[in-house]
């Protein structure tokens, strides 16, 4: 089972990462979005993919009777889908502007706070 | 409930011993500029209300980490569990020397900023937030130094990066947006690559509480095997990118100069350090193993940021980038005592020297920005070029930018210097001399591109095309907010740490020796989180 998972990871990872290579910014953007969820798998998986009853203990007990499937991961990627999910909002509508303002969403060519044809410093001393 | 029939011996699971009232100053950080951020964002309208409440929260801030930090020197190191769920369950939160240090010195830089920002940062900055975004970035900031938890470092950082964000683009320019792309984008890259090497650390150690992973990991028969290599390498990229070390941290140039000035200096001053300390938390503290193969790689990673921030800086005019180089090779030289700790036994002097250099950085950096925004506000420019005749000015600023460049050149008498001797010692000591070489080189590169400034900014008598022995009368643009007190007192106090850590070390020697004796030789740190058990 976890192998399976740890393949289709890979495969997102793969997919993430050729996208974020690309020059335009929305691909770059897709890229991360698929970056963030491959994460949320990985932790998910790493907690150990079980086939065991839900985490509850029985009313007259204070410990689970037997091995029950692990909380913690669902706990852990909720929080990081929440992160992951607010910054790519947030890259999204920060792209839309950049677009609006820079005509471009190349990011080869957004060279506005690195101009091209930088004057060197004065020379000597 | 049925809880009524069972009875529960809560000893099992919790901490039953109340919390000492002096421990709660370990979540005060967080707590007071999270409330405070709050606070402020309610009241963002009341723009002449912003700075004095933002001001004042700062200096609570200040205080409380203050308290903390002398508690922590008296008691050795608190933790406290959330929920008082014995640990490694509950999450710790926990206060040594080498994280209350460095919440004490980012507290006094941020409340420097935020009188700083009083006149600098307009009232449609204040009224988009900038107080709150500053309160905010200090909850993550705090959060990181304090927290025992892996994952709760990722949650940290994420606070202390979602502020940043809000921080870089205020004001909405073109040149703004343009570096928080770059910015954004990369810093997102670098937690996913974070979050990434946690998940993997869970995978193999079910647990994701520092101490419980260092017992862990010290009871592994090969502990740089396999799996934690991966998870080492990763970690090792991930905060290499949040710390901007060569090459990963073209972001750095791309954004630190275009918003406002005040928010250049806290970036300056605080973000790349957190990355630092990450690294060391993470490498000496949980996987001194891997640190001592991956030293290497760690090294060279050193001499080229060192190299390749020193010569960056001197291919600028324009003041605020080459700053921002200079931030970068500081970085270095931190990185640069990482990979000596990897030695063992010059593991607490490199590691002291990395954390004294880190406090230096913090306030020189950000005094340095704040200076380049003064000479802007002087002069109407931050060219080289259109600079000219500040010394004629004001003699005592002129002074004062002269302080501040030696003290990042690491020339004595300023707090540059005593962190380099340590790690330069350090790497003679241990056998690395490219290192020790790399350090005093950048050094000496970096003398040369701050001389430049001081030579054409402040000695020549006007801009460009001045002749010699003439001087020309500047008169900025934004002359007449010069006088205010808001901009000098940060300054001058900045300035004055400066001179103080550089005159009188023995203290910040001392302190830095205790943080990283904490991380180095654990014991305390473990026995603090996982009690008599670890």
């Amino acid at each position: 089972m976890e192998t399976g998972v740890a393949i289709l990871i890979g495969l997102f990872f793969t997919v993430a990462v050729y996208l974020m290579l690309s020059k335009h910014l929305v691909r770059i953007l897709l890229g991360i979005a698929i970056l963030g969820n491959s994460v949320n798998m990985l932790i998910f998986t790493n907690g150990r993919l079980t086939r065991e009853i839900p985490p509850l203990i029985p009313s007259h007990l204070y410990t689970p009777e037997t091995a029950t499937a692990n909380p913690l991961p669902q706990a852990l990627v909720l929080t990081a889908i929440v992160i992951s999910f607010s910054f790519f909002a947030f890259l999204l509508v920060l792209a839309f502007r950049a677009y609006q303002e820079l005509g471009t969403d190349e990011v080869n060519k957004m060279r506005v706070a690195e101009p091209e044809n930088d004057p060197t410093p004065p020379q000597g001393y | 409930m049925a809880g009524s029939s069972v009875s529960v011996d809560y000893a099992e699971a919790m901490i039953t011993t109340p919390i000492a009232a002096g421990d709660w100053l370990i979540v005060a950080p967080s707590l007071i500029t999270m409330v405070g951020g709050a606070l402020c964002l309610m009241l963002r309208k009341n723009t002449d209300l912003q700075p004095k409440l933002g001001v004042f929260l700062l200096g609570l801030l200040v205080l409380a980490s203050l308290g903390l930090l002398i508690r922590v020197l008296d008691q050795g190191v608190i933790t406290m569990v959330m929920g008082n769920w014995l640990p490694p369950f509950g999450i710790a939160v926990t206060a040594d020397p080498l994280g209350a240090t460095l919440t004490f010195i980012g507290s006094v830089v941020a409340f420097c900023a935020g009188v700083f920002a009083m006149q600098t940062v307009s009232s449609s900055g204040r009224r988009y937030g900038f107080y709150p975004f500053l309160l905010l970035l200090m909850t993550g900031v705090c959060g990181s130094f304090l927290t025992a938890d892996v994952f709760n470092l990722y949650v940290w950082f994420e606070v202390l990066l979602i502020s940043s964000y809000g921080l870089l683009i205020l004001g909405n320019e073109r040149i703004q947006l343009d570096g928080a792309v770059k910015y954004g984008v990369l810093n997102l890259v670098g937690t996913n690559l974070f979050l990434i090497a946690t998940g993997l650390l869970y995978g193999i150690f079910g647990t994701l509480n520092m101490a419980d992973i260092a017992v862990k990991v010290d009871a592994l028969d090969n502990p740089a095997s396999g799996a934690l290599a991966t998870v080492a390498a990763l970690y090792f990229l991930a905060f290499a990118m949040k710390a901007a070390a060569f090459p990963v941290n073209f972001w750095l140039p791309a954004s630190y100069h275009t918003p406002n000035i005040v928010v250049s200096a806290v970036f300056a001053g605080l973000l790349t350090k957190v990355g630092v300390y990450a690294l060391i938390r993470i490498f000496v503290l949980i996987l001194p193993a891997s640190l001592e193969y991956m030293a290497d790689v760690i090294g060279i990673v050193a001499i080229a940021t060192l190299i390749t921030g020193a010569l960056g800086a001197l291919a600028q005019s324009e003041i605020r980038r080459l700053l921002g180089y200079l931030v970068i090779a500081g970085i270095g030289s931190m990185l640069a005592g990482l990979a000596i700790a990897s030695s063992g036994t010059q593991a607490t002097l490199a590691i002291s020297g990395a954390i004294f250099y880190a406090v230096h950085s913090i306030i020189v950096m950000t005094a340095l920005y704040m200076a380049a925004g003064i000479m802007g506000m002087m002069g109407s420019s931050f060219n080289l070029r259109e600079l000219g005749g500040l010394y004629h000015k004001s003699v005592a600023f002129a002074g004062v930018f002269l302080v501040l460049a030696f003290a990042v050149s690491g020339l004595p008498p300023f707090s540059g210097f005593w962190p380099k001797v340590m790690l330069v010692d350090a790497a003679f000591q241990g056998g690395r001399f490219w290192l020790g070489a790399a350090i005093l080189v950048s050094g000496f590169l970096t003398t040369l591109a701050m001389g430049r400034v001081w030579i054409y900014a402040f000695w020549r008598g006007g801009p460009e095309g001045t002749a010699d022995g003439q001087s020309v009368d500047v008169t900025g643009a934004a002359e007449g907010q010069l006088s205010s007190g808001a901009l000098w007192l940060p300054l001058g106090v900045l300035t004055a740490l400066v001179i103080y850590f550089g005159l009188q070390p023995e203290w910040m020697i001392e302190l830095a020796t205790q943080g990283a004796s904490s991380v180095v030789d654990p014991f305390g740190y473990i026995r603090s989180v996982l009690g008599e058990q670890g």
